[in-house]
């Protein structure tokens, strides 16, 4: 814990150490109004680690060059501009996070570029210079030029009308169905019920009607012998 | 005549033969072509050796051959039972079980929980079982033929129904709305909308968090109290006639339709929740929810609020009072063992809670763990920004050091940022106890967002919630027909059709209320004031009925002549002295509460601050409150006063003739 503790405050160190010994170099003469007016100027902070991971690259003077030449490029097109070139760009106040200062100067009127300006010129082409360093918005972040923000893309018609049409329907079809099936089944009841009671009327009058007597007690299938008549039969001889 | 049985199987061959040969085709075309009916089955019952088959007294069971002609059954015990199972386990079970498991003592809670599911849930159900598939009638026809003194306590049954169906069908509407809305990449509440120069997000979203807006603004359109009515929103509104035509298709054609759809609706939510179980323990971090909500508080038995929560959990998760159970078991026939489905729907019910709470405390743990990682990821970050650090240099690991040597190495700096830096604790993000339509629509929607294939994921768990609901209105709606068409002179005039037709479109028209801009505030009257109050005085004196009027010992005889098998000594303990006394002390608790807190407050959601604020309702809406609960409470006594005058008045007609 004792040897993070010195490693973070070699490493704070060196921060301030790079940013002061930047200042010692003999840079433009209008690094010096970087620091103080900062009239024009604008605070650029890169997460390499965060967007990129393992294969972060470091950051560099090539780099630099690069974030230049696209800002240089940037102004060119929005404002017309033709002399600025890449040494009008100025970069200063560069720390390990990485975050940095910068500037642009138009030398046929020997002031820097108004911020608006450069505001607009940067909300332009922000895409292209996104992708010049493979990040995203959150990630290269230009303090006080907001992003504009890409909507979420609305299809013609919301999605949920034709989801909702389309169970809508199957639930009318369902229901419709449901009622015929049921209609047509008390007709056909009904239509059984009054046949059904017709013959029940005529079954009744077959089963039930016998001198007031019910056929089942009788046994009107196997017949019965009616044993006064029997003596009747033996009296007749045979021919 | 020898063998006299034999006689009289002959006799009745002989009888079916006779018949003409058209007569015998067009019968049996008849029985195949009719519904299941007991028109048929009247020969099962009797036998051609034309004895019944039990020994029934002669006035119960020529009732019970009058009754038969015509009533409807389920195909066999097993609707019934997932009928009962899909009414039963409903949203309660999903949204309310696991809030009160967390405030209540954790692991802890399932000790008082399991204690009242066995001293009053178990015998309460059993009684309204038992007394639907005894009378054979719905609620208003059953409590009728107990004493015409007590149909009131039907009639308050068909009126709390109605209430709650008005209502919770809305539910289905949102569950269908957020359904509907699933199917789109990324989910519309994943990410907040753009502001009108799109440099930033909208404001209200920002305040509060994206899943809060799309259910606030973009659901609701919620106004800023209740007395800003607005007007109709179109889109819920269509959901609803939607959600109104579902239940309408599955109650179209009474018990037959009805006995197919729960087979669906008791059983996948089942299978939707052990999906989401395998998934929500595999998640990243849903061990800190389980370890944070299995862990038992027992000091918090010691808290009467446990118990009386415990209690009330499972009076109404079982759902008792509605007179649907009494509908269901109207159908069954009456040899059916309804003990045996009573335990098993009770526990299955509870084991349900306790799965679902299981599930819902690993998707809690998620969340919580996902939303402590990015309050970490955020600290990190502003000090990196402030302190101009290289990139990655902060972890989560060394945070708490550097922050101290920051503190202390750069005083001034860190002391301007220090009101920004907040403690991120895991806890405090578990703590958050969310229930009712708050966990459904905005807690899991948040945890769904951040899932892999979200949409996969929203689509199963809104499926569920639309099972869950739709079986729970169809055992409502059946409390509500079955009394309908019971009664002669309505189902003489109407077909089945048309009363639920009827019944459904002026639910729907006036359920057309919770549409509007404040309805959500309507909702949550209705939620909190027209059940509750209600259902405690109607289970009451249904106990005591049965106890006292109908008789302990008359009933448990019906019941031996019916199911076979004697209520043993336990029910008759619980159903005469125990639930009594119980439900008059929950009842005192509730009335006690209402009188203590004075005036009814509610939330309500405050856009330019985004998030809820408390508010008094007005004198119209606590006169909304005050009607609710008395127009069902009032029927049971105006009902019994009613038919006492009736009786006198007769009385004296016949004395003066």
């Amino acid at each position: 814990m004792a040897f993070s503790k010195v490693l973070f405050t070699l490493l704070v160190f060196s921060g301030y150490w790079v940013r002061s010994h930047r200042r010692m170099v003999p840079a433009q003469r209008s690094a010096q109004a970087n620091l103080s007016g900062a009239k024009d100027a604008f605070k650029v902070r890169l997460s390499l680690k965060t967007a990129l991971g393992d294969k972060a690259y470091t950051w560099n003077e090539n780099e630099e060059y690069l974030f230049k030449a696209m800002v240089a490029f940037s102004i060119r097109t929005f404002s017309s501009r033709e002399k600025i070139e890449i040494s009008n760009v100025l970069l200063c106040n560069v720390t390990k996070r990485v975050s940095f200062w910068f500037v642009v100067t138009d030398p046929s009127e020997n002031q820097t570029v108004p911020a608006g300006e450069v505001q607009g010129a940067i909300r332009m082409n922000r895409n292209r210079i996104n992708n010049a360093f493979i990040l995203n918005d959150q990630t290269l972040e230009f303090l006080e030029i907001p992003a504009t923000l890409g909507p979420p893309t609305e299809p013609s018609t919301p999605i949920w009308v034709i989801i909702f049409s389309v169970v809508f329907c199957l639930v009318i079809v369902g229901i419709v169905l449901l009622i015929v099936s049921g209609i047509r089944q008390r007709r056909r009841k009904s239509k059984a019920s009054t046949e059904m009671t017709d013959v029940e009327d005529k079954c009744e009058t077959m089963v039930t009607i016998e001198n007031g007597i019910p056929c089942d007690t009788l046994d009107s299938k196997e017949g019965r012998t009616n044993r006064a008549f029997a003596a009747g039969d033996e009296k007749l001889t045979p021919l | 005549m020898n063998k006299p049985n034999s006689k009289w199987k002959w006799a009745g061959l002989a009888a079916v033969s006779g018949w003409a040969g058209r007569a015998l085709e067009i019968t049996t075309k008849a029985h195949r072509q009719a519904p299941r009916n007991p028109g048929t089955r009247r020969h099962h019952r009797l036998g051609v050796s034309g004895k019944p088959r039990e020994p029934i007294g002669s006035a119960l069971g020529a009732a019970m051959v009058e009754m038969e002609k015509a009533r409807p059954v389920w195909n066999n015990p097993l609707q019934f039972v997932f009928a009962c199972i899909s009414y039963a386990v409903g949203l309660g079970n999903v949204w309310r079980f696991p809030y009160l498991c967390q405030m209540y003592g954790g692991g802890g809670f399932l000790i008082p929980y399991i204690i009242m599911l066995v001293v009053e849930g178990m015998p309460l159900l059993y009684l309204e079982l038992a007394v639907g598939q005894r009378m054979r009638q719905g609620s208003i026809g059953a409590w009728n033929t107990i004493s015409p003194y007590l149909r009131g306590v039907g009639i308050a049954s068909v009126v709390v129904s109605f209430f709650l169906s008005m209502y919770y069908n809305v539910i289905n509407a949102w569950a269908f709305w957020y359904l509907f809305h699933s199917f789109q990449d990324p989910l519309p509440w994943s990410s907040c909308p753009l502001n009108s120069n799109l440099t930033s997000y909208d404001e209200e979203c920002e305040k509060a968090s994206s899943t809060q807006y799309f259910w606030y603004r973009k659901t609701l359109n919620i106004s800023p109290s209740i007395e800003e009515n607005g007007g109709i929103q179109w889109e819920q509104a269509l959901c609803l006639i939607l959600a109104w035509l579902v239940v309408y298709l599955c109650i179209l054609r009474g018990t037959e339709s009805t006995g197919k759809v729960v087979y669906v609706t008791a059983s996948l939510p089942y299978c939707v929740l052990i999906i989401y179980l395998v998934r929500g323990l595999t998640l990243h971090g849903a061990i800190n929810g389980l370890a944070y909500m299995f862990t038992p508080k027992i000091e918090q038995l010691a808290n009467p609020q446990t118990w009386i929560n415990a209690a009330t959990q499972i009076f109404f998760s079982l759902g008792l009072g509605f007179g649907s159970l009494i509908a269901f078991a109207s159908y069954n026939e009456p040899s059916n063992n309804c003990q045996k489905h009573a335990i098993i729907v009770s526990l299955i019910n509870s084991s349900t809670s306790i799965f679902a709470s299981i599930v819902t405390f690993s998707i809690y743990g998620f969340k919580a763990t996902f939303n402590y990682e990015n309050c970490i990821n955020k600290v990190i970050l502003l000090l990196t920004n402030t302190f101009d650090l290289e990139d990655g240099f902060l972890t989560p690991g060394n945070l708490e050091e550097t922050k101290d040597y920051l503190a202390s190495a750069y005083p001034t700096e860190y002391s301007k940022i220090f009101p920004d830096i907040k403690n991120c604790s895991l806890e405090s993000e578990l703590d958050t106890a969310v229930q009712g339509t708050g966990l459904s629509f905005i807690v899991y929607t948040e945890a769904i967002k951040n899932m892999e294939v979200s949409q996969l994921w929203s689509v199963l768990y809104f499926v569920m919630l639309l099972m869950l609901g739709i079986g729970s209105m169809l055992g409502n709606t059946a409390a509500i027909l079955t009394p309908l068409t019971d009664s002669n002179t309505i189902s003489s005039r109407l077909p089945k059709e048309a009363i639920s037709g009827l019944v459904c479109l002026i639910s729907c028209a006036i359920g057309l209320v919770f549409t509007m801009e404040a309805g959500n505030y309507w909702f949550d009257i209705f939620n909190d004031y027209a059940a509750t109050l209600s259902l405690l005085l109607i289970v009451l004196v249904e106990t005591i009925a049965i106890c006292y009027v109908y008789g302990l010992k008359r009933f448990e005889n019906d019941l031996q002549v019916m199911t076979g098998c004697k209520p043993n000594w336990y029910w008759k303990i619980i159903w005469a002295f125990v639930s009594p006394l119980l439900i008059i002390g929950l009842f005192i608790f509730y009335l006690t509460d209402y009188i203590l807190k004075g005036t009814l407050q509610y939330q309500a959601w405050d856009a330019t601050q985004g998030q809820l604020v408390t508010r008094d309702y007005p004198n119209y809406a606590l006169a909304v409150i005050g009607l609710l609960v008395a127009s069902s409470t009032m029927c049971i006594p105006l009902v019994a006063l009613g038919t006492f005058i009736m009786n006198r008045w007769k009385k004296g007609k016949t004395v003066s003739v």
